[in-house]
């Protein structure tokens, strides 16, 4: 069975359409792949690059959940075309840290619970990421207001905040509460 | 879900690019932030032959006031940039106001307002709001370049005036005659949703308090955004009291056109244009939606 990665990277049957060639940095390394411009970010990174952390919900820019870094900025990856990438950042929840060093938006939602089924968790804390990034202080407001692109079905948001909250007090070296 | 095949240019002129549009023969599309347009091809409402991504071309992120007092938004402005400028809570309420509406934050990322304006959603709110501020777009093509009104650029859901040659580069709001006021409100169910309904206001008030310029545009109850001329002209030379306000918010409700959906009833959406119409002008007379 092909997979939608192959059957969109397969030869266009004719040359009207030609594969370009991009490279990308994901998660700070340099990947090439010769791609269909009709290609998605976020099928490149799951069928391509086998980075499967990027989920795709409703793959209608509704959900958040195949929510990316590009350049530091979140971006719904299933609504930016995978060419446009070329000579980008793109930071997948792959990138944020590993299993012996979570980053603090990770270490946030496991202490916090901010997760049930797991599916928006990575999409939640991308977007968290920016929001940090840009914000090291937020309230609680503010994490409502960044995350409202970002639909959880599970938990209500309210352990989700509490998880960035916690992440931002780490951040900021203080004691979370 | 994927696009139907299409060619992909990026070039990074706009002679290019309106040279690529050329080729195109009307079978192009050109991709901006693409926050509509990808969706659109991805459920294959749109299947264009060519993409022309402007996202190469120097000089078109702009968002500044020019020499003359006005507004200039370039075709690559994001609506982030717009929600954190620091230009438009000084000079621009209304602007200011809808900024922070528009779509979720992670589409406001990418998204345009030219963009926007482009693409002729009946629910777009940025074509009420540069509509309520008598705004037009540059547009450049083979031909040279021609500016637009804003209320002249959209012939109906999703088609503008536009030649298939040509891009929008820009969008201008005209500088102010007084003391700029005014709001955007849009009620929705939840983020990100289309608007159930939305209202522009836009005065321009001059020393004594009386209203100088005034325009109201709505989101969401028409086939197109609706322009409430004789809402707003009932404002013209009047001070804003009570009366006046209510007046103007009973003829913005009747421009209204809105269906019957399962957003609310017909009668419903007018209600609610009419308590936005009358709330921000409310805030006006309160001195809280006031340009600086």
């Amino acid at each position: 069975m092909t997979s939608l990665f192959d059957e969109i990277t397969a030869a266009a049957p004719d040359d009207k359409v030609p594969v370009r060639r991009v490279t990308i940095s994901v998660n700070g390394q340099k990947r090439t792949a010769d791609i269909e411009p009709r290609l998605l970010l976020a099928h490149l990174l799951r069928q391509g690059l086998k980075l499967t952390g990027t989920h795709t919900g409703c793959d209608t820019t509704n959900c958040g959940a195949c929510t990316v870094l590009v350049d530091g900025q979140p971006v719904k990856s299933c609504t930016m075309l995978a060419v446009q990438a070329d000579g980008h950042e793109v930071t997948t929840v792959e990138g944020l840290g590993t299993a012996s060093e979570l980053d603090p938006v990770q270490e946030g939602f496991t202490k916090e619970h901010g997760l049930q089924c797991g599916f928006c968790t990575p999409g939640m804390m991308l977007a968290s990421k920016a929001l940090l990034a840009e914000n090291p202080s937020p309230t609680e407001d503010d994490v409502r207001f960044a995350l409202s692109g970002n639909l959880c079905r599970c938990t209500g948001y309210q352990n989700i905040v509490k998880a960035v909250l916690w992440a931002a007090a780490k951040q900021r070296g203080e004691q979370p509460s | 879900m994927y696009p139907s095949r299409f060619r992909y240019e990026a070039p990074s002129t706009i002679e290019e690019a309106i040279a690529l549009l050329r080729e195109g023969d009307g079978e192009a599309k050109v991709l901006a932030g693409g926050q509509s347009l990808v969706p659109l091809m991805k459920l294959r409402f749109a299947s264009p032959e060519l993409i022309v991504d402007i996202n190469n071309l120097k000089g078109l992120d702009h968002l500044e006031e020019a020499a003359d007092g006005s507004l200039r938004i370039g075709a690559l402005c994001r609506h982030a940039t717009l929600e954190r400028s620091a230009l438009l809570p000084a000079k621009q309420p209304t602007m200011a106001a809808a900024a922070p509406l528009i779509a979720d934050p992670i589409v406001r990322v990418r998204g345009t307002l030219v963009g926007s304006l482009c693409h002729a959603d009946p629910q777009g709110d940025w074509a009420s709001v540069v509509t309520a501020l008598g705004g037009h777009v540059v547009a450049r093509g083979s031909g040279g370049s021609r500016t637009i009104n804003v209320n002249e650029l959209v012939t109906g859901p999703f088609t503008n005036v536009l030649d298939y040659d040509e891009i929008a580069v820009e969008a201008v709001i005209p500088a102010a005659k007084g003391t700029r006021a005014g709001g955007y409100l849009k009620l929705e169910r939840r983020v990100g949703d289309f608007a159930t309904a939305g209202a522009a206001v836009a005065v321009e008030l001059d020393g004594s308090g009386r209203v100088a310029r005034a325009g109201i545009g709505l989101t969401g109850v028409g086939g197109s955004t609706i322009e409430a001329r004789e809402a707003a002209d009932a404002l013209v030379g009047q001070a804003l009291d009570a009366d006046r306000i209510g007046r103007a918010a009973d003829l913005a409700a009747e421009a209204a056109q809105p269906q019957t959906d399962h957003r609310g009833s017909a009668d419903y959406k007018r209600h609610v244009v009419h308590t936005f119409v009358t709330r921000i002008l409310t805030r006006v007379v309160d001195g809280q939606e006031r340009a600086a």
